[in-house]
């Protein structure tokens, strides 16, 4: 009965050809707009070179986040992560500016460390990814907060800050180049091919769509997911780096990256339960949740307002998801 | 009276009239007629066998009578009264019960709490678990007493065959005045068949009408009273008494089907060892010895539960043995996980396709692609790896005849056969040099079944060894070249081609199924 | 066809499910009597002093209630804990100190609670949408909605509802008697009534359920009601105790992630249709002897280490179910 259903394929339709094309630019593009007509300055390099720097962490954020989600899990750590990457640096660094040069890279290795427990809790423990990585975020704040003592203090150097603040200046054109775009450019454009370019990726997929027939046809799904958590966590560590040039040191500084990762994601059109995801409507899916924020901000809404916004547009973008996927006939 | 022969001769007798008429039934989807003026009808105490293959209309059609779709035209009349569903529930509530393939029950529940779904039997609010219980007990009783079913039972700890009787005796327990069962003996063995070919005797003898859908053209002789077949959505051809197998099978398809199953291999076809196992065991298989050969297709025949997937899984490095010796080409092995075997040239085709075998998202070349990738480095470019590139998976697609519209497509909108080919295709890109199917043609139509046969024999003929696990008897013995038959966790017997059906029943039950007439 | 990889269940694991949480519960037990011993505090031993223990952790228990009877439908709602803090400011703030206003103030939150439910559950019935999502949204909207209004203590609660939180019945606090009977009737209803079975059954095989006539939507949104309610009496209680209503008191006791987890260690779990109360009351038992022990030792004062502990012993606890398990797990 099951394979009936199968054979029969509806020939590929207009609207079907039509619904395929990702929608994420189209409503990209116009709220650039909507930002354009409130507020003209956005399109003078200042403005939306400075947007671009918004875009940066949350894009690379999502980016990492949808290695996790297309093996069909989700990585709730990776806010832990760019905090503990904010207040590890601060007290690494400890007012020393040349240490930046062994602290990132320690960061990064610590990042990779966190990615690979979680990797192995899910894999070999068989914890579900939700339990795992809640859990280690709760762990991780938790050592955060003990190893600063509960109340971290001290600055960030500018040679830390440099990733995440400096612009490059009087770029021809453009005017100013800040260097979170070089970064947010260099990770997208490697994540890119490592989703979708590579054996790994492909092999990634195949294992969110079908984790039994992965194992039997080969695929080392061990090593493949774990490599997801690890990817993940250190596109968190280089959101922290990012982060940790604008912002102060505070037990907050990267809350709710996670929940802002997996909206990015969502709202790129990457399917929750695994199977089917793209780098590329991921970052316009990150572009275009920074931009209803930069809207926001324009309108003069407070706060809470963003919040409310937040969760509405999380639940619209699922929901409509899965209204186009009943139409597509998935 | 026996409703039979009343129905035979044609009087008008009130027993007689239809128990269930769908009458000038069309449906369409976006782009696909899935039905067209089909009429089919089913008395008390009829089995009524409906074939056709795959993708004909069969499916949608008994979704219809079981009130999962609504007709855009047409009728269906039940004990004389014109009725609509527009829920599942209502042709429940009709006498209208369907048994699926993939059933529906709860593994965490009891026999009892399965057989109850929906509709507890209460006193107030609180379910009334012991009048519960004595329902069961007396629904189970119809089954004989050989079962090993108890009202209290989870049904999760059932073995599959036990797990369709309780789908069966919710049918009974609801009423049921129609039943339509889907493949019912597709996971059943031999005995279990017999088991259910009884029940359906008695429930045919207590007016139930059936309507049964098979692919199995021997149930149809042994059961059906008329048959309907199916095909590309109309009605192809009505049979009042049931024909021979080729009629059917020709109605089916519409031509004959000359060399349905492919010659045996030549003697000179049949190369050296390829695979040798001596004195092997583990905890469910014991003392496990022979031989697999280049260009020879050695078939395992034996009931379910003989040892047949363990052996493949012990091959296969996901189950190993624990003790005596495997030999690959000549060297020893052993194989502690698939990608161990499947490095060493072992490929494995999984009985349940769409659990175990496909990737439905992914593309047609993807899906042919995964092994070959999944042994290629992991960060590597995924055109070409050393094994095999994207061209030449295209033309591996393109020699097995795997028919799709592009091989970028999704895998899940492939028919069984086409996707059974893909999965071929991902083992050939590494050459393996042992390849066991477990099912092969499981859920396959008859058509798309011979290209499979077709298929294996060309495998052999190319030099690799192939291991054939099947529960179709006629099956192995039209295409396997020798057969083994397990029972119990052993090799028991071990015949050539031309053997009966009688013999190898012999040998898989130890005892005789029945005896001449 | 048996599945070449996991075999099916065996008599013996579902046993193992069932007393697995006594045992977790007995060690935990002994964990808190050794510790007590060893640090020569042997007057935390006593039956007073461990009707105290559970006392602490009433809040958790009326939550995690409904929390299982949403996990058990292979749902989840991670807005408890805002809804919670919502329903602490509400009740305080229409109170305002006057026993006239007590049952206008309860009523109010018991609305508040059906419909926070009836939207999440519609959101994650009709529309489809995963219920992490849903209620992650949900949470958000809340939280927005909130802080829009107060940012500090607000409103006050009559001595008379202090009642809730601070009466006794002999030597047993009021709280605990009303949380056993809830605990009682959740039992009952799940193991005795319809909806109870509907409700195993909607999350063992939705589609085996909607088959057998019984309108699933229905059950799901019915769920997600009761975990709503369950949440607003709890943010009741924690009206009644603090005396006022604090904002933050639902993210403080992170009440969201911990009724998951004390669910997940009673042994229901995440893909539903298997679990109950009894298992959950257990999880909430454990905790509440978790934290004892960290008070005991002095661990509760330092930064941290709560944290760090928790995070590890959630994950441990469903690993302790899990690993048994043979299944690939997402």
């Amino acid at each position: 009965m099951s394979n009936e259903a199968l054979t029969r394929a509806a020939p590929p339709s207009r609207l079907r050809r039509i619904l395929g094309f990702n929608p994420i630019y189209a409503v990209l593009v116009l709220l650039v707009i909507l930002i354009a007509l409130r507020n003209p300055a956005f399109l003078e390099p200042t403005g939306y070179m400075n947007f671009l720097k918004r875009v940066a962490p949350i894009a690379i954020a999502a980016s990492g986040q949808l290695f996790v989600i297309v093996a069909g899990g989700f990585d709730l750590s990776m806010g832990a992560v760019v905090t503990f990457t904010v207040i590890g640096a601060s007290m690494l660094i400890a007012n020393n500016a040349d240490a930046v040069y062994w602290v990132i890279p320690l960061l990064f290795a610590i990042g990779a460390l966190v990615g690979l427990i979680n990797g192995l809790v899910v894999v070999y423990l068989r914890v579900p990814s939700l339990i795992a990585t809640l859990g280690m975020m709760i762990t991780l704040g938790g050592a955060t907060l003990f190893w600063s003592g509960g109340a971290p203090k001290g600055y960030l150097p500018d040679s830390f800050r440099f990733f995440g603040r400096y612009n490059v200046p009087n770029v021809p054109g453009i005017a100013i180049l800040p260097i979170s775009l070089i970064v947010l450019a260099g990770m997208v454009a490697l994540l890119w091919w490592l989703l979708h370019h590579t054996n790994y990726g492909r092999l990634l997929l195949a294992i969110g769509d079908n984790p039994r027939a992965a194992q039997l046809a080969g695929i080392p799904v061990e090593r493949v997911r774990i490599l997801a958590f690890v990817i993940s966590s250190l596109s968190a560590v280089t959101t922290g780096i990012l982060v940790g040039g604008f912002s102060g040191v505070s037990p907050d500084a990267g809350a709710g990256y996670e929940l802002q990762a997996i909206t990015a994601a969502v709202l790129g059109g990457a399917q929750l339960l695994g199977g089917r995801g793209s780098i590329p409507a991921t970052v316009a899916g990150g572009a275009t949740l920074a931009a209803i924020f930069t809207l926001l901000n324009f309108l003069g809404l407070p706060n809470p307002v963003r919040s409310v916004v937040q969760g509405l547009i999380l639940i619209g973008a699922v929901a409509l998801a899965m209204y186009r996927r009943k139409r597509t006939g998935q | 009276m026996d409703v039979r022969s009343a129905m035979r001769s044609g009087e008008d007798d009130p027993v007689a009239r239809p128990a269930i008429e769908m009458s000038h039934i069309s449906k369409s989807f976006p782009g696909v007629r899935a039905l067209d003026d089909v009429s089919f009808s089913c008395a008390p105490g009829e089995v009524h066998a409906l074939v056709g293959e795959n993708g004909a209309g069969k499916s949608t059609l008994i979704k219809i009578l079981s009130g999962v779709y609504t007709p855009d035209v047409g009728s269906i009349v039940v004990d004389g009264r014109t009725v609509t569903f527009r829920h599942p529930l209502h042709a429940l509530r009709a006498g209208i019960s369907v048994i699926y393939q993939e059933f529906s029950l709860l593994p965490e529940r009891t026999v009892a709490q399965n057989l109850f779904l929906g509709r507890e039997i209460r006193r107030g609010v609180i379910i009334d678990g012991r009048a519960m219980t004595a329902e069961t007990d007396r629904v189970l009783a119809m089954f004989g007493t050989r079962h090993r079913i108890r009202p209290d039972t989870i049904v999760g700890e059932l073995d599959v065959a036990s797990q369709q009787m309780v789908e069966i005796a919710r049918a009974i327990s609801l009423n049921a005045r129609v039943i339509v069962m889907d493949e019912p003996t597709a996971a059943l063995n031999e005995t279990e068949c017999e088991v259910l070919f009884k029940l359906i005797d008695q429930l045919r003898a207590s007016g139930t009408a059936i309507i049964y859908i098979t692919h199995r053209m021997r149930e149809v002789g042994r059961l059906a009273d008329r048959v309907t077949v199916l095909k590309d959505g109309e009605v192809a051809a009505r049979f009042e008494t049931v024909p021979d197998p080729q009629t059917i099978v020709r109605a089916m398809v519409g031509r004959d089907i000359a060399d349905y199953y492919p010659a045996a291999a030549a003697a000179s076809e049949i190369g050296g060892t390829v695979l040798a196992v001596a004195g092997a065991s583990n905890a469910a298989l014991k003392d496990i010895s022979f031989a697999l050969k280049a260009g020879e297709i050695t078939g395992f025949a034996g009931l379910q539960g003989a040892g047949r997937t363990a052996l493949a899984m012990a091959l296969f490095g996901a189950a190993p043995f624990s003790s005596g010796m495997v030999t690959l080409g000549g060297t020893a092995v052993h194989f502690s996980r698939p990608r161990d075997a499947i490095r060493a040239g072992i490929g494995v085709l999984p009985g349940d396709r769409k659990a175990e075998g496909l990737l439905l998202m992914q593309s047609v070349r993807d899906n042919g692609m995964v092994t070959a990738r999944s042994f290629g480095g992991l960060i590597r470019a995924h055109r070409r790896n050393k094994y095999i590139d994207l061209a030449g998976m295209d033309e591996l697609l393109d020699r097995m005849e795997v028919r799709a519209p592009s091989y970028e497509q999704q895998m899940r909108l492939l028919s069984g056969g086409n996707q059974q080919k893909a999965i071929v295709a991902r083992w050939l890109a590494l050459k393996p040099r042992v390849l066991i199917f477990i099912e092969p043609t499981r859920g396959i139509d008859v058509n798309a079944k011979a290209g499979i046969y077709h298929l294996m024999r060309e495998l052999a003929r190319s030099g690799a060894a192939i291991m054939m696990i099947s529960s179709d008897l006629p099956e192995i013995l039209g295409v396997a070249d020798q057969i083994l038959v397990m029972r119990e966790g052993r090799i028991v017997g071990s015949f050539a081609r031309g053997a009966s059906e009688a013999e190898i029943m012999l040998a898989a039950t130890g005892e005789h199924l029945e005896r001449a007439a | 066809m048996t599945d070449m990889l996991a075999p099916a269940p065996v008599r013996g694991m579902l046993r193992f499910e069932r007393i697995a949480p006594v045992l977790l519960v007995v060690a935990a037990l002994l964990v808190y009597a050794a510790v007590a011993v060893s640090t020569r505090q042997p007057q935390y031993l006593t039956v007073d002093n461990f009707i105290q223990i559970l006392a602490r952790s009433i809040a958790l228990g009326i939550t995690a209630v409904g929390q299982t009877f949403v996990i058990l439908l292979a749902s989840i709602d991670l807005s408890v804990a805002n809804l919670i803090s919502a329903a602490a400011v509400l009740a305080s703030v229409i109170m305002a100190g006057q026993p006239s206003m007590i049952v206008p103030a309860i009523a109010a939150v018991l609305v508040l609670g059906l419909v926070v439910g009836v939207v999440n559950g519609l959101v994650v019935a009709r529309l489809g949408v995963n219920p992490l999502i849903a209620t992650l949204g949900m949470a958000f909207i809340i939280q927005g909605c909130l802080s829009a209004f107060v940012n500090n203590f607000a409103g006050s609660v009559p001595e008379e509802f202090q009642a809730f939180a601070y009466g006794q019945v002999g030597p047993v606090p009021w709280s605990l008697v009303f949380l056993t009977a809830l605990a009682v009737i959740a039992w009952f209803v799940l193991r005795f009534t319809k909806f109870g079975s509907d409700i195993y059954a909607v999350g063992g095989n939705p589609d085996a359920a909607r088959v057998a006539g019984i309108k699933t939507w229905r059950v799901i949104l019915a769920g997600h009601v009761i975990c709503s309610l369950t949440a607003v009496i709890a943010g009741l209680y924690l009206a009644s105790r603090l005396r006022s209503g604090a904002p933050w008191i639902g993210a403080d006791g992170a009440y969201d992630l911990q009724s998951i987890a004390v669910t997940v260690i009673g042994g229901t779990v995440l893909s539903g249709g298997r679990g109950g109360i009894w298992g959950t009351m257990a999880g909430v038992l454990i905790f509440s002897l978790i934290d004892a022990i960290f008070n005991l030792t002095g661990l509760a004062a330092v930064v941290g280490v709560q944290g760090m502990l928790r995070g590890v012993i959630i994950v441990a606890a469903v690993a302790f179910y899990a690993v048994r398990s043979r299944k690939i797990v997402a």
